[in-house]
């Protein structure tokens, strides 16, 4: 195990714990940008350059500035003061989460997949990556197309007011 | 006794991200938090992928970086509409809490 990897695990590991117990919901989601960050950087360690690039696009480019978009639109004033502290939720939480952890540290340290796999020196290449995009996933690429499309127009129509909906439905109707 | 391979830190650390992403998804009274959560355990699961695929002997195969990729964009798309729910519910309920929600229904 190398110090780089050491530190960006220990940094990534450090955030996302910030993210998920911080008060102040700004805070959480800035530590949860800089865990996506971490996870990037991960993926270059892991020699993945565009799965790399591609994770800094989308989750720290996009959907952390979505999550703060959502997050100022549905702010109602007394969240900063609201009490979440709910004894029984933290007790069972912090039980199934320390035994899901028990359970993965063992059976991974235990498993004889890792203990066996050398480590050839492989880099991915992103002609490789197009060529079977393009040939062999064809199919589920087009599928990924349309969903990215249905969603898109999906989220937008759930978001809009109700009051935009209604005159369009009046209007079908008569 | 325990080997040190290069892949074990790598699944532990992604074990780790899974554990928080679902503390978080079990402890908050938030939504958003919820869905963030919910993000950190996908990015958790591809970094299993990314790491197979890395120390796997086949030198042309690319299966784990298709996966990874695919399970981006879907990612991508659960948190567009995700959000837009959440804004939804927000406009309906004021609050963005999932118990006070359920007692608004209730009552």
């Amino acid at each position: 195990m190398n110090t780089i990897f050491l530190l960006i695990s220990l940094t990534t590991i450090a955030s996302a714990i910030a993210a998920m117990s911080l008060r102040n919901l700004v805070h959480c989601v800035l530590c949860l940008t800089l865990t996506f960050i971490g996870i990037a950087l991960t993926y270059l360690q892991l020699s993945s350059q565009f799965i790399g690039f591609a994770q800094v696009m989308i989750y720290v480019g996009a959907v952390s500035i979505l999550i703060i978009f959502a997050l100022l639109m549905t702010r109602s004033g007394h969240e900063l003061t609201l009490r979440e502290w709910r004894p029984m939720h933290w007790v069972w939480g912090t039980l199934i989460t320390l035994g899901l952890l028990a359970c993965l540290g063992l059976s991974i340290t235990g498993s004889s997949v890792s203990g066996k796999i050398a480590s050839p020196e492989k880099s991915e290449s992103v002609k490789a990556l197009g060529q079977a995009l393009m040939q062999e996933y064809l199919l589920p690429l087009e599928a990924m197309a349309l969903l990215l499309t249905v969603a898109l127009i999906g989220a937008a129509l759930v978001a809009l007011p109700a009051s935009h909906h209604a005159p369009a439905s009046k209007g079908s109707n008569e | 006794m325990m080997m040190t391979s290069a892949l074990l830190p790598y699944l532990l650390f992604s074990a780790c991200l899974f554990c928080i992403g679902l503390a978080g998804v079990m402890m908050r009274r938030n939504v958003i938090l919820i869905l963030a959560g919910i993000e950190l355990m996908l990015n958790a699961a591809n970094i299993n992928f990314v790491a197979f695929w890395r120390f796997h002997p086949g030198a042309e195969e690319v299966s784990g970086l298709i996966m990874v990729l695919f399970a981006l964009a879907i990612a991508a798309a659960e948190a567009a509409v995700g959000l837009a729910l959440v804004i939804s519910l927000f406009r309906h309920f004021r609050t963005t809490n999932p118990e006070q929600m359920e007692q608004e229904v209730i009552s």
